[in-house]
C-alpha cells in the first residue's frame, strides 16, 4: 500500500482537500475516496470513455490520471456538468432524444459532450460530434441518438 | 368509522391540480406510438443512478477469485496458508472449505469452486474476501496451486475423434447436447430440385461487452437469510437455482436487481462468481462485493460460440425452395451454459423463415477446453441467418433470378403453419422485404453494382439483403412463460405497477407504464414501476427471447383493466351513470360521449377508501401466453407471435486493403405495433450497430483455450464515426394477441446484419466469404483467393 499525499483541487466548483495514495487513479479517488460515483469504470485503460472528466478545460480519462496530479487543478465530473445551464440542456437533450439505454456510458458521454460544445462554439456538425465521441464506447444505442442529443444541445437556444 | 379527516379527503395530487376545472371537455390522450422518454433516463444522464459498482454496504468486504493457470489439469495441491496470514484478509476458501456446493448452470456440469480438476483457464480454484480489492488481489498471489496437466482439446471436431481427451466423466464422446429436427423427406426434396448447393460457414467467438462489468453483493442477515444484489436477467429462476447450489431454502433468498449496465443475454445463467461471493459472505458473516475487472469480463464471461455450419439447399427452376439440410457443430467450451441450446433458435430460421417443404437439421454441441458459450442477443439466429441468407442469394443466382423476387416467392405469409408447427398469425414479412428493397432502390443498385464488378477501380460498392424470423411473443421453453403484475392506485391516483419483468436498459419500464396509462387514463408521471425485488414483485420467467414488452405488457394491461373495471363500477355507482358511458382521461372521470369531466379520479378513490366500504384499488394479474411447448421433435407453436425484419445494406469495399465500410442500412421491421417510437428506434439502432460489430470488427481471439485480446484496445467495438446511415421503417401488423398489437423487437435488429453484409460484399466484388468477421485481413485474403475456403 503506497504512501499517501495530500492534494488540493477545485472539484465541480468547490475547493477540496483529500489524502490519496500516490498510485491511486483519479477515477478511484472520485469514486472511492470522495464518493462521486457518476464517473464510471468500464476498462481502466483509457479505451472506453466511461470515466471521462474535464481537467483544466481538457477532457481526460480519469482512469489514466494519477490522483495526485489533480493537485492545484480544476476538475469537473458529470455531477458538476449537470449543475450548469449547458449541462441541464444536455441532460434534457439526452433524455428527450432517447440517448440513454442502460446508461452506463452516459455520464462519460455527457462530460465529453459538454467539452465538445465548449470547444466548438455552436458550430458542431454531426460528423464532428461522431469524431468527438470516438473515444466513448456505447454498447446499447448505436450512437445515433447520442449524436442527436449532442446536436440538439449544441444549438444555442433562441 | 370510515369517516376520514376532511383535510385528507380534500388533498389534491399535483397532476390533479393541473387537470382542467370542471365542467370541461377532456381530450383522449394516448401515449401509444409516441416518442416517450425513458423514465430512468434523467437519473442516468445525471450520474445519479446507482449501479452495483456504485453500491457499498456497511461492513462490506471485497471478494476476488483465483482462476486456473492451466487449460486442463488435475489439481494436486492448493496451499492457502500464506494468503490467510495476509493482514486484511478475512477468508480464503477453496472447494474443501465449502461444506456444500452443487453443480450449477444449464448443464449442471461444474461446481462453483473446482475441487479436483480444471478444464479451462477461467476455472475457479479459490477465493478471498478482504478489506479492499487490492488486499484481496495481493492475497490471490500468495495462493500456491500444484497442477498435473492433462491433454487438452481445443477444436470441436477433434474432440469428437476417438481417443480425444474426455472432459467430463459420463460424457465419453464429449457431446454436451444434440438436436435433431426434421419435416418432410429430404430425399424427395432433393429429387425435385433443379439446383442443389452446399457450403460450410464458419462463425467466430464474440462476447457481450456490457459497459458495466459483472458484479454481485451477497449479504446474510442474522437469521441466515440471504439478500443478493444481482445483475441477473432472470431473478425468479435464479432464486431457485441459488437455493439448489447453496442448499438453502429458496424462501430465504431475496434478489434485488440494481440498474444494470447492459445485459444482451449475458446474465441469463448463474456463473460461479455469484455462489462464490455468497460462500465468502457466509464464511465472514459480512457483506461481500465481488466485481470483475474488464480483463476478467473479457476472459471469463460467456461467449457467442463458434459454429461450423454445413448447409445444403435446393430449389426448382421456377424458384420454389425444395429442401434444406443442415449440420452444425458447436464448440461448447468446457461447460454447458445456454450456448449449447442456441440450435433451438437456429432451427427455426432453417425450417420456417422461408417455406421449405423438406427440412432436416442436426447439431452437436461438443466439449472442448475453450471458454464456454452463453446466450447472446439473437441466440443463434445471427449464425443461422448468415448461412441461410447467403444461400438464398446463391440459389437466386444459380436460378438466374433476382434475389428479391426469389425471396418474395418463398417468403411466409399470414396464416401459415410451418413444418415446425409455428403459426404465423400476424406476418409482415413480404411488406418488410418490399419496403427495405424499395427504400434502398435495391434491385437497380444490385444490377448496377454487379455490372460494375468487372470495371477497374479500387473501391467497389455493393448491396445485400437479408431477413429474419424471431420469436416475438415469448418462447415457451420453461413450464411457464408467464409474468405477474400487482397494481395499486393510491389516494392521489398515483399508480404503482409491480411487475416481475426486469429492466435491463431496454426500456420495458417505460413501455409498461405507457400501457397502464392507456388503460387507466392517467398521465405518465402518475405511474411508478417497481421491477427489481423478488420479495415484492410477482413471478416472471425473465428478460430473454424479446418477450418483455409482449408478456409483461399483457400482464400489466390485465391488471390495469381489472383496476379500471373496479373504478368504473364505483364511479357509475357514485354518479348514477352507466359504467359503459364513462371513461378515464388525464386523471379524470369523464363522460365517454363528449369527454365532459365529471370528477377527478383521485377524489373517487378517496371516497372509496374513506367511505363505509373502506376499499382500496389493488389488483393482480398473471398472463400466460397462448403458445405451446414443443414436442420431443421440436415441433409446436412455441411463441404467441413472431417478429419479422428485412434489412438492406450497402457497403463500400476497398479492394486494396480489404476494408469494408458499411454505408447504409435500410431496415423494415414487423413489430406488430410501435408502442414507444423513441424506445424502439433505439433498440433497432443499437441492434444494427451490434450486428455491425459482429459482421465487421469484433472477434474474441481464443488460442489454446486462452483469450488473447481481453481489452477494448484489441477487441474492437464499433465507434461512433463508423456507424452507417440508418433508414428504419416499422411495419405495423397489429398482432391480435400483442399488447396494443405489439410484438417483441429486442433481438431482431442485430440478426441479419452479417448476412446482408456478406451478400453486399459479394455484390460488390463477386467474392463470397463464408467466414466471419469481415475484418480487413479476412476480406483481403478472400479477395486474393477469390473466396475463402469452403
Ligand atoms: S474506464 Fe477510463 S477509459 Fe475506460
Ligand atoms: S447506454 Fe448502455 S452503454 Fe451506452
Amino acid at each position: 500500500m503506497s504512501a499517501k499525499v495530500e492534494i488540493g483541487f477545485n472539484l465541480n466548483g468547490a475547493q477540496r482537500t483529500v489524502e490519496v495514495p500516490r498510485e491511486m487513479s483519479t477515477l478511484d479517488m472520485l469514486r472511492e475516496v470522495i464518493g462521486l460515483t457518476g464517473t464510471k469504470y468500464a476498462c481502466g485503460e483509457g479505451e472506453c470513455g466511461a470515466c471521462t472528466i474535464i481537467v483544466d478545460g481538457r477532457s481526460v480519462n480519469a482512469c489514466l490520471m494519477f490522483a495526485p496530479d489533480c493537485d492545484g487543478r480544476s476538475v469537473t465530473t458529470v455531477e458538476g456538468v449537470v449543475d450548469t445551464p449547458l449541462g441541464e440542456r444536455l441532460r434534457d437533450a439526452f433524455v428527450q432524444a432517447g440517448a440513454v439505454q442502460c446508461g452506463f456510458c452516459t455520464p462519460g458521454m455527457m462530460v465529453q459532450a459538454k467539452h465538445l460544445i465548449d470547444m466548438h462554439d455552436g458550430k458542431l456538425g454531426r460528423e464532428a460530434i461522431k469524431r468527438g465521441i470516438e473515444g466513448n464506447l456505447c454498447r446499447c444505442t448505436g450512437y445515433v441518438k447520442i449524436v442527436d442529443a449532442i446536436a440538439a444541445a449544441a444549438q444555442p437556444k433562441g | 368509522m370510515g369517516i376520514a379527516p376532511e383535510a385528507q379527503v380534500e388533498t389534491v395530487a399535483p397532476h390533479e391540480a393541473r387537470a382542467p376545472s370542471s365542467p370541461k371537455q377532456v381530450a383522449k390522450d394516448s401515449l401509444i406510438g409516441k416518442r416517450i422518454a425513458k423514465l430512468d433516463a434523467p437519473d442516468k444522464a445525471s450520474g445519479k443512478t446507482r449501479y452495483i459498482h456504485d453500491m457499498d454496504l456497511p461492513g462490506q468486504l471485497y471478494g476476488k477469485i483465483l482462476r486456473s493457470s492451466r487449460v486442463h489439469a488435475r489439481i494436486v495441491r492448493i496451499d492457502t496458508s500464506r494468503a490467510r496470514r495476509l493482514p486484511g484478509v478475512h477468508a480464503v476458501i477453496t472447494a474443501a472449505d465449502v461444506p456444500y456446493q452443487r453443480p450449477l448452470g444449464v448443464g449442471k456440469d461444474h461446481l462453483p469452486l473446482k475441487s479436483d480438476r480444471v478444464r479451462s483457464p477461467r476455472d475457479e480454484i479459490a477465493a478471498v474476501a478482504a478489506d479492499s480489492p487490492e488486499i484481496a488481489a495481493a492475497a490471490l498471489k500468495l495462493i500456491e496451486v500444484e497442477y498435473e496437466d492433462l491433454p487438452p482439446v481445443f477444436d470441436a471436431a477433434a474432440a469428437l475423434e476417438p481417443g480425444a481427451p474426455v472432459l467430463h466423466e459420463g460424457k465419453p464422446d464429449n457431446i454436451a447436447m444434440t438436436f435433431d429436427y426434421s419435416h418432410g423427406d429430404i430425399a424427395r426434396g432433393e429429387a425435385e430440385s433443379d439446383v442443389v448447393i452446399e457450403d460450410t460457414f464458419r462463425l467466430h467467438y464474440v462476447t457481450h461487452c456490457c459497459m458495466g462489468v459483472s458484479g454481485v453483493i451477497a449479504d446474510f442477515d442474522a437469521s441466515g437469510s440471504l439478500t443478493l444484489y444481482s445483475q441477473t436477467q432472470v431473478p425468479f429462476l435464479h432464486k431457485r437455482e441459488f437455493a439448489e447450489v447453496l442448499g438453502i431454502d429458496p424462501g430465504r433468498i431475496r434478489i434485488i436487481q440494481p440498474p444494470i449496465g447492459g445485459g444482451f443475454g449475458s446474465k441469463l445463467d448463474i456463473y460461479p462468481f455469484e455462489p462464490i461471493a455468497i460462500f465468502l459472505a457466509r464464511a465472514t458473516k459480512r457483506p461481500v462485493k465481488l466485481v470483475y475487472t474488464r480483463e476478467e469480463e473479457f476472459a471469463v464471461s460467456p461467449t457467442r460460440q463458434p459454429v461450423v455450419l454445413r448447409l445444403r439447399s435446393g430449389a426448382k427452376k421456377d424458384g420454389t425452395l425444395t429442401f434444406r439440410e443442415v449440420e452444425t457443430l458447436h464448440d461448447n467450451g468446457a461447460y454447458t451454459s445456454w450456448g449449447a441450446t442456441t440450435p433451438f433458435v437456429i432451427m427455426q430460421t432453417i425450417s420456417s423463415l422461408y417455406r421449405v417443404p423438406h427440412c432436416k437439421y442436426h447439431t452437436s454441441a461438443v466439449y472442448t477446453n475453450n471458454p464456454y458459450a452463453g446466450s447472446f442477443r439473437g441466440y443463434g439466429n445471427l449464425q443461422g441467418t448468415f448461412a441461410v441468407e447467403s444461400h438464398m442469394d446463391k440459389l437466386a443466382e444459380a436460378l438466374g433470378m433476382d434475389p428479391l423476387e426469389f425471396r418474395l416467392q418463398n417468403a411466409q405469409e399470414p396464416g401459415e403453419v410451418t413444418g415446425q408447427g409455428m403459426h404465423f398469425k400476424s406476418c409482415g414479412f413480404k411488406d418488410c422485404l418490399r419496403t427495405a428493397a424499395g427504400r434502398s432502390d435495391f434491385q437497380r443498385k444490385h444490377r448496377e453494382y454487379r455490372a460494375a464488378q468487372a470495371k477497374s477501380g479500387r473501391y467497389k460498392r455493393g448491396v445485400g439483403i437479408a431477413s429474419m424470423l424471431h420469436v416475438g411473443g415469448g418462447a415457451k421453453i420453461y413450464p411457464s412463460d408467464g409474468c405477474g403484475t400487482i397494481l395499486k392506485i393510491d389516494d392521489f391516483a398515483h399508480v404503482t405497477v409491480m411487475t416481475g419483468a426486469s429492466e435491463i436498459g431496454q426500456g420495458s419500464e417505460t413501455v409498461i407504464a405507457q400501457l397502464v396509462c392507456e388503460e387507466l387514463g392517467v398521465p405518465l408521471d402518475a405511474v411508478t414501476v417497481v421491477n427489481n425485488d423478488t420479495d415484492i414483485t410477482p413471478w416472471d420467467v425473465g428478460v430473454h427471447a424479446s418477450r418483455t414488452t409482449f408478456i409483461a405488457g399483457n400482464s400489466a394491461i390485465g391488471a390495469a383493466r381489472k383496476a379500471r373495471e373496479k373504478v368504473m363500477a364505483a364511479a357509475a355507482k357514485a354518479i348514477g351513470y352507466d359504467a359503459a358511458a364513462l371513461d378515464l382521461r388525464q386523471g379524470m372521470i369523464v363522460r365517454a360521449a363528449d369527454g365532459e369531466s365529471i370528477m377527478p379520479l383521485a377524489k373517487l378513490l378517496r371516497s372509496l377508501h374513506f367511505s363505509d366500504k373502506a376499499e382500496l384499488v389493488m389488483t393482480t394479474h398473471y398472463y400466460e401466453p397462448p403458445s405451446q411447448h414443443q414436442d420431443k421433435g421440436f415441433k409446436g407453436d412455441v411463441s404467441a407471435a413472431y417478429a419479422w425484419a428485412s434489412q438492406v445494406i450497402e457497403v463500400e469495399v476497398d479492394t486494396e486493403t480489404g476494408i469494408v465500410r458499411m454505408r447504409n442500412v435500410w431496415g423494415a421491421h414487423d413489430v406488430g405495433r410501435v408502442l414507444n417510437r423513441l424506445g424502439i428506434e433505439g433498440q433497432v439502432e443499437g441492434g444494427v450497430v451490434m450486428g455491425q460489430g459482429y459482421a465487421l470488427t469484433e472477434e474474441l481471439i481464443v488460442e489454446r483455450g486462452v483469450t488473447r485480446n481481453p481489452a477494448f484496445r484489441d477487441y474492437k467495438l464499433v465507434t461512433a464515426p463508423e456507424i452507417p446511415e440508418m433508414d428504419i421503417t416499422f411495419i405495423e401488423t397489429m398482432d391480435g394477441e400483442g399488447p396494443q398489437g405489439a410484438k417483441g423487437v429486442g433481438e431482431a435488429p442485430a440478426i441479419c446484419i452479417a448476412a446482408a453484409t456478406a451478400n453486399a460484399i459479394y455484390n460488390a466484388t463477386g467474392v463470397r466469404i463464408y467466414r466471419l468477421p469481415f475484418t480487413p485481413e479476412n476480406v483481403y485474403r478472400a479477395l486474393r483467393e477469390g473466396g475463402s475456403k469452403k
